[in-house]
């Protein structure tokens, strides 16, 4: 899930006025939300940090998989990780404009993630140390993000649904290349194996854990289930993923970092073990293996690239200038 | 740094030949060509389009939500505009 732990802030169904029910009547029946249409407070600043942080993970997730294009195997697979990459860019995009129409700027949104005040997901602080690493992030990570994006198809806001269908279309692509070279890795050399596995081993958990703690007893997951900009509890989408990839890593051979993992027939589901719950809140803190050096390069990308930025619009206005001084 | 933001574009493809154009979401762009640029990068990866327009936000007018009544009710009680509202017997044939 590339939105964690966001704090939704809404009202109580028995303190709100009638036009907050209204508006809730509205959701229950499935109508979509749109821009310029009234809406509470609350929902409107929690769909901000939701998409906001959503987009945020998709411009930092190009970092862990930029590292390799210059070092890919093979120029075909060069070509497939640059058009990933190329792609997570637009996923960014889409969603900072679906953000945008909630009110808020475009560069309040790159201030706010460049501060520290905006998070992104917990996943893209951890290092990509081999090619296995583009195989395993491919397949777990945006395996998780595709079960978590599928439902928000059918979320509440128009903007943010819409984008959720477009990003959901080019998802699978991205998925399917990382189970790809998962799949040459795993049938290569015994030492390509052994790569493909260590990364597996690297990547579980901490793909696990992009799905959020267990929120049971959340009073934020409630609401934002309420407003269907959350479709699924953070368990029930960890284990759908746990049910789906575990037949995939049989496949290729390679074994799921975790002893307790059993088939448990009443459930239907695999028993599994839960992730270091302690690791996640110092990652989400700024302590993970990566979080200093991932927020340097967005913050160096955005000030180096202020030049080309103003270049672009001196030549703006130049032009304007000379059609104005034509007509 | 005295940056000033990108004005907002709505962008709109023609998806084959024959088809209308259709809106398909907005890009900050400096000026027209660098939006029509930005969006064939953003919107045509996967040759989406045979045909883009790059609209400035600021100059579309849009009808506002709380005048749906009074624009879109009146249709509502005008079942005769569509032709299911005839019945035409079946050995006229296909009409």
């Amino acid at each position: 899930m590339y939105a964690q732990m966001i704090k939704s802030e809404g009202t109580k169904r028995e303190d709100m006025s009638p036009q907050e029910l209204a508006f809730q009547a509205r959701i229950d029946r499935g109508e979509k939300i749109e821009p310029k249409e009234w809406m509470p407070e609350g929902y409107r600043k929690t769909l901000i940090r939701q998409i906001g942080q959503h987009a945020h993970s998709e411009i930092v997730g190009q970092l862990p998989e930029g590292n390799w294009i210059t070092r890919a195997p093979t120029l075909e697979r060069k070509a497939i990780l640059l058009a990933k990459v190329q792609d997570e860019a637009g996923h960014g995009l889409y969603l900072y404009s679906a953000a945008e129409t909630l009110g808020v700027s475009r560069d309040e949104l790159f201030e706010k993630l460049h501060s520290g005040a905006m998070k992104y997901s917990s996943i893209f602080n951890y290092p990509t140390l081999t090619w296995a690493d583009m195989g395993a992030v491919g397949w777990l990570v945006d395996g998780a993000a595709i079960m978590n994006q599928v439902p928000l198809q059918r979320t509440s806001y128009g903007p943010y649904s819409r984008a959720m269908i477009r990003i959901c279309k080019e998802e699978s692509f991205h998925q399917r290349q990382g189970y790809s070279i998962m799949m040459t890795m795993a049938k290569g050399t015994p030492a390509q194996k052994d790569m493909a596995q260590d990364a597996l081993n690297r990547f579980w958990y901490p793909a696990l854990m992009m799905f959020g703690p267990s929120d049971k007893d959340s009073v934020h997951s409630e609401q934002s289930m309420a407003w269907k900009i959350k479709m699924n509890t953070n368990d029930e989408l960890r284990q759908k993923f746990v049910n789906e990839t575990v037949p995939q890593a049989e496949y290729l051979g390679l074994s799921v970092p975790d002893e307790t993992l059993a088939w448990n027939e009443e459930k239907q589901g695999y028993d599994f073990a839960e992730p270091d719950w302690s690791e996640f809140f110092e990652v989400i803190k700024g302590n993970g293996p990566c979080n200093r050096e991932r927020l340097e390069a967005r913050v160096t990308a955005w000030d180096e690239g202020a030049w080309f930025r103003e270049g672009l619009s001196a030549h703006a206005e130049k032009a304007a200038a000379a059609r104005m001084a034509a007509e | 740094m005295t940056h000033k933001q990108w004005p907002l574009w709505e962008i709109f493809i023609r998806g084959q030949h024959g088809l209308n154009h259709r809106h398909v979401g907005s890009l900050h762009a400096p000026d027209a060509e660098m939006a029509i640029n930005n969006a064939r990068d953003v919107y045509t990866r996967r040759k989406e389009g045979v045909s883009i327009w790059v609209v400035p936000s600021s100059e579309i007018t849009a009808s506002s939500p709380s005048e749906k009544g009074p624009l879109f009710d009146p249709a509502e009680s005008k079942v005769y505009r569509h032709p299911t509202f005839f019945d035409i017997p079946e050995e006229v044939g296909k009409m």
